[in-house]
C-alpha cells in the first residue's frame, strides 16, 4: 500500500468497514509510515474541530428580520 | 459547544413557546451556518437560500407545539428545512443537476504525491492539539471556515450536518436525498478538503 492508496482508504478504515486482510495492509504501512499517521490524526483533529467551530451569527439584517417575525408569531393567539 | 441531551431539546422548546427571545436567537445562532449550507444545496441563489431558511424559522415555531422530543430538536428543525428548501427548488423549477465533481477524483490531489505514491510534502503534525485550541485561535477559525465555503455544495452541507450539527447518517441521507454509500464519500472528501486547506495555510503555503 502507498501513502496516495492509504489516503484514499481512510474512510473505510475509520467506519471499520475494511475486510481483516485490507484493515492488516492498512495498519502495516502507517506503522512504518509516520506522515500517514500524522494525516490521519489531522483528519480525526478536523473532525473535532468541526464539532468546535464558534457559532456564525446570522447578519444583522436577517437577524432583526427573524426577532420581528418572532414578536409576530408571539402575539398570534394559537 | 455543548450539544444538549433530549430533555434539554424540551426545555429549549417551551422557553421559545413561552416567547423567549434569547432561547430563539441563540438557536438561530447555533444553527444558522448549517442551515445557509443545506439550503444552498438545493438552491443556488443566496438570497433565495436564505430567505427559505428564514421561513424555515417561521415554519419551525409553528410546529413546534408538535415538538415532542422524540427526535432532536435539530433534527426536527433540519427536517422542516431540507423539506421547504426542496420544495422551493421545484416551484422555482431551478432545481441544480448535480455534478459528480463532488464525489468522484481524489481525497488528496494526485500531484501531491511522487510516483511511487509517497507524500512529496510530508504531512507535520499541526502546533495545536485539541479542538478547544482551534476555538481561541482566530487565524484558524477563519481557514476552518474558509475551507468550508469553498466546498461543494452538496460536500459542505454534508460535513455541517455530520460534523458540526452531529446529525446521524440516515437523516443526512434522507434530508438531502443521498444514499448511504454516496453520503459516507462526500464527509469523508470534506474532511480530507478541508484538512489539506488548512494544512496548507499553517505552514504558509497559498
Ligand atoms: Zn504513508
Amino acid at each position: 500500500m502507498t501513502c496516495q492508496q492509504l489516503t484514499r482508504l481512510v474512510g473505510d478504515y475509520v467506519e471499520g468497514r475494511m475486510s481483516t486482510l485490507e484493515q492488516l495492509r492498512f495498519q502495516f504501512h502507517l506503522g512504518l509510515c509516520e506522515p500517514c499517521r500524522v494525516y490521519l490524526r489531522q483528519l480525526e483533529q478536523t473532525r473535532q474541530s468541526l464539532g468546535h467551530l464558534p457559532e456564525e451569527q446570522p447578519p444583522a439584517q436577517v437577524r432583526d428580520e427573524l426577532l420581528h417575525r418572532f414578536r409576530a408569531w408571539k402575539a398570534t393567539p394559537r | 459547544m455543548v450539544k444538549g441531551p433530549p430533555h434539554n431539546d424540551l426545555d429549549v422548546a417551551r422557553r421559545i413557546l413561552d416567547g423567549d427571545e434569547s432561547a430563539f436567537s441563540a438557536l438561530v445562532a447555533r444553527h444558522h451556518r448549517a442551515m445557509i449550507g443545506v439550503a444552498r444545496v438545493f438552491i443556488k441563489d443566496f438570497a433565495s437560500a436564505e430567505e427559505v431558511v428564514q421561513d424555515t424559522w417561521i415554519a419551525f415555531l409553528d410546529a413546534l407545539p408538535r415538538f415532542e422530543g422524540r427526535a432532536s430538536l435539530r433534527t426536527f428543525l433540519f427536517r422542516i428545512l431540507s423539506n421547504r428548501a426542496k420544495t422551493r427548488a421545484i416551484r422555482d423549477s431551478k432545481q441544480v443537476p448535480f455534478s459528480s465533481v463532488d464525489d468522484t477524483g481524489d481525497f488528496v490531489e494526485a500531484a501531491r504525491f511522487d510516483a511511487t505514491g509517497h507524500w512529496i510534502r510530508q504531512p507535520r503534525p499541526w502546533e495545536w492539539d485539541t479542538p478547544e485550541a482551534l476555538t481561541s485561535n482566530r487565524q484558524l477559525v477563519a481557514w476552518f471556515e474558509e475551507a468550508l465555503k469553498l466546498l461543494p455544495e452538496r460536500q459542505r452541507a454534508v460535513v455541517l450536518l455530520h460534523d458540526v450539527e452531529e446529525l446521524d447518517s440516515p437523516a443526512i441521507c434522507e434530508m438531502l436525498e443521498l444514499t448511504e454509500g454516496n453520503q459516507r464519500v462526500l464527509l469523508h472528501r470534506a474532511r480530507a478538503a478541508i484538512r489539506t486547506f488548512v494544512d496548507d495555510k499553517t505552514r504558509g503555503r497559498p
